[in-house]
């Protein structure tokens, strides 16, 4: 890339929260693994996307190279218009606390702490509100999504259901412009899974943030306001 | 800080019995270096004290450590002589002007000198004959120079001040020979002169051999035994400050070129035990530290595998490396805290239990209690000498843990 081409690419990308240009992610060995082959998609504030495939297909690679959890071979990922692929470890995990939240398969709470605990643990990190603050807005997080009885829970006096609403109230902790979430529902039962699945397009509806889902379920993919369908690591069908 | 603090502590409490095992380890360890180190450091410090007051802290010597320089070699410093077959000359024995040499001494502020003639005698009594050592000493500077007057069971210098004719001997001397107070003992001198003493004062030491061997009379009476008037063999000098002792009798010997050796310098071979003794202790009770060490390097390596998750969990909600890091060295840094909190009073405990024992050390006629050194320095290189080696165990399963990438453990887990 020349330098010229370089200053463009990290100028400010319009209103999109997030894009990615031509990522593509190989795990480098005897026998190369592409995990994502050139995926290119952008994503404005108020977007539901979700992404689906058959298994294998590389939708959680894909998840983490835009939540900074992993760097592309190729190809750049930008967050609220900024290049990340130029940032260093630290950088980049101070980017996933102040603007991205994410939600995974199992609730991933710390299994020490109560629910709330759990909640103020990004915003005590960020460090931005005093503890009185931190700890008013856990208890409204955890309030709005249902959870006002269950602060002082441990996650495992919790059902599966609780327990992800407990991590999307994590998610949501530090205010983040972008949710990235990894199969979300797949390991709830039906009810709890709806209404996760209402949660997660609500977040979006709010206009402000975007939410980005990787789903199995066609329900849930449905209700997203659009789709990426990925096969083998490439994107096979955008609508 | 706090968070990752509080993340720490809670880590740790998730795991008490693991948690208290390892502190377990530390705890006896701090104790017992804390005691071994006291019980050593008293022992060093009793044993010097023992040094430093019962004996000069300087002593100069009626001799020279190297042949005076010929007269020749003087005059020509630069010029290529060589003598052969230089005896030393014969001197009359004892040191010559001492007088001048005490009175410049002790004009000096801090310094305190007496001269003294000690000779060999023979007691004889009850048809046996006792060798002794005879210390004569001026008798009104007996106090100023030495400590004997701490040890007198009867008696005192005072009745050697008014009794010229006195000796001060010691009480297993009395014991061996049946003497009593008051009693008129006759000594021989190596030249066949023979005086009569009277007993005036009596002192215990506990040095079974001293108490037996030594006795003080007036450096006179000792003169006048041995034909030497006016005569010392020796000058012994107390310093305010002993540890000024080396610096003070090289600058003395250069002075007047008698050798002049300091407490430190006669004492060298066992300055270098004491050393070597202390090399072995610490490397003793470093050693139960370091075994601790690995407990805690166990329960945090532990902690951090199954935290492996967590550990993902929190990078990718945005916690950088080095806080993963500093979470669990804090965890080394709990446990060593913990571990001096309660090793500290503990190795209390035993050096109060130990400072108890009385025992009847080889030499000493006295039982003594175990000499322990109470001071701050003890519990700072007891305390933080766990500390550290709490948080550098805790080093590398704390790099490891920082180095944890969330994806290879998502990856796993979706
Ligand atoms: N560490 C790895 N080494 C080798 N291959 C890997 C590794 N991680 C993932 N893969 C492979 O990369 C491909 C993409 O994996 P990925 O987890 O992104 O798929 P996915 O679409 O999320 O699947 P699922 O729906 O089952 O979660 C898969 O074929 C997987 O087997
Ligand atoms: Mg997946």
């Amino acid at each position: 890339m020349t330098g010229a081409a370089k200053k463009a690419a990290q100028e400010p990308q319009g209103d999109f929260l997030l894009e990615a240009r031509e990522v593509a992610r190989v795990l480098e060995g005897d026998v190369p693994v592409h995990l994502v082959r050139g995926v290119s998609l952008t994503v404005k504030a108020g977007d539901f996307l979700a992404i689906t495939g058959p298994s294998g297909s590389g939708k959680s690679s894909l998840l983490y190279l835009l939540g900074l959890l992993d760097t592309p071979s190729t190809g750049e990922v930008f967050i609220g218009g900024r290049d990340a692929s130029m940032l260093n470890d630290d950088a980049r995990a101070r980017v996933r606390l102040e603007n991205l939240g994410f939600i995974f398969q199992f609730h991933f709470l710390l299994p020490e702490f109560t629910a709330l605990e759990n909640v103020m643990m990004p915003m005590r990190r960020l460090g931005r509100l005093s503890d009185r603050e931190i700890k008013a807005r856990a208890e409204k997080l955890l309030t709005d999504l249902g959870l006002g009885d269950q602060v002082k829970k441990l996650p495992r006096q919790m059902s599966g259901g609780q327990a992800q609403r407990v991590a999307i109230a994590r998610a949501l902790a530090n205010d983040p412009m972008l949710i990235l979430a990894d199969e979300p529902t797949g390991n709830l039962d039906t009810a709890s899974s709806r209404n996760v699945q209402m949660i997660l397009k609500d977040i979006a509806a709010q206009g402000n943030r975007a939410v980005v889902a990787v789903t199995h379920e066609t329900d849930f993919a449905e209700k997203a306001g659009r789709r990426i369908h990925l096969v083998d690591g490439r994107i096979a069908e955008n609508a | 800080m706090r968070l990752l603090a509080f993340i720490a502590l809670k880590h740790l409490l998730a795991r008490k019995r693991q948690s208290i095992v390892s502190l377990l380890g530390i705890v006896i360890g701090v104790a017992f270096f804390l005691t071994i180190s006291s019980l050593m450091q008293g022992s060093e410090k009793d044993f010097m004290k023992r040094l430093v007051d019962n004996s000069p802290h300087i002593t100069v010597y009626d001799e020279y450590r190297t042949p005076r320089k010929q007269p020749l070699q003087t005059l020509h410093p630069d010029a290529v002589i060589e003598l052969r077959h230089v005896t030393p000359e014969t001197e009359t024995r004892g040191v010559r002007g001492y007088r001048q040499i005490l009175d410049q001494l002790q004009a000096t502020p801090g310094v305190r000198a007496s001269a003294v003639l000690t000779a060999q005698a023979i007691l004889s009594y009850a048809g046996r004959d006792i060798s002794l050592n005879l210390n004569g000493m001026i008798p009104s500077e007996i106090r100023d120079i030495t400590t004997i007057e701490d040890h007198m069971t009867q008696g005192g210098v005072d009745d050697l001040i008014a009794n010229r004719d006195g000796i001060i001997v010691g009480e297993g001397l009395m014991k061996k020979e049946n003497l009593r107070m008051g009693d008129n003992i006759t000594l021989a001198s190596s030249t066949g002169q023979v005086r009569t003493f009277k007993i005036v004062a009596a002192f215990r030491t506990g040095r079974a051999n001293y108490d037996e061997t030594e006795a003080f009379v007036d450096i006179k009476r000792v003169q006048a035994m041995t034909g030497r008037s006016n005569r010392a063999n020796s000058i012994i000098i107390k310093l305010a400050d002993p540890n000024a002792a080396l610096a003070f009798s090289r600058a003395l010997e250069a002075r007047i070129g008698y050798k002049s050796v300091s407490w430190q310098e006669a004492s060298e071979d066992l300055m270098s035990t004491l050393f070597i003794r202390n090399l072995i202790m610490y490397s003793v009770v470093s050693a139960v530290l370091i075994v601790a060490a690995f407990g805690i390097y166990n329960i945090i390596s532990t902690v951090v595998m199954e935290k492996h998750r967590d550990i993902a969990i929190l990078k990718s909600m945005g916690f950088q490396a080095l806080d993963i890091q500093h979470i669990f060295l804090v965890q080394g840094a709990l446990l060593g805290i913990a571990g001096c909190l309660t090793g500290l009073p503990l190795g209390m405990a035993l050096m109060t239990a130990l400072g108890r024992v009385r025992f009847k050390p080889p030499g000493l006629t006295d039982p003594v209690n175990m000499p322990l050194d109470w001071s701050a320095p003890q519990f700072i290189l007891a305390g933080s000498f766990a500390f550290a080696a709490a948080v550098l165990a805790s080093y590398l399963p704390a790099r490891k843990a920082a180095q944890v990438q969330p994806v290879d453990i998502l990856r796993g887990n979706t």
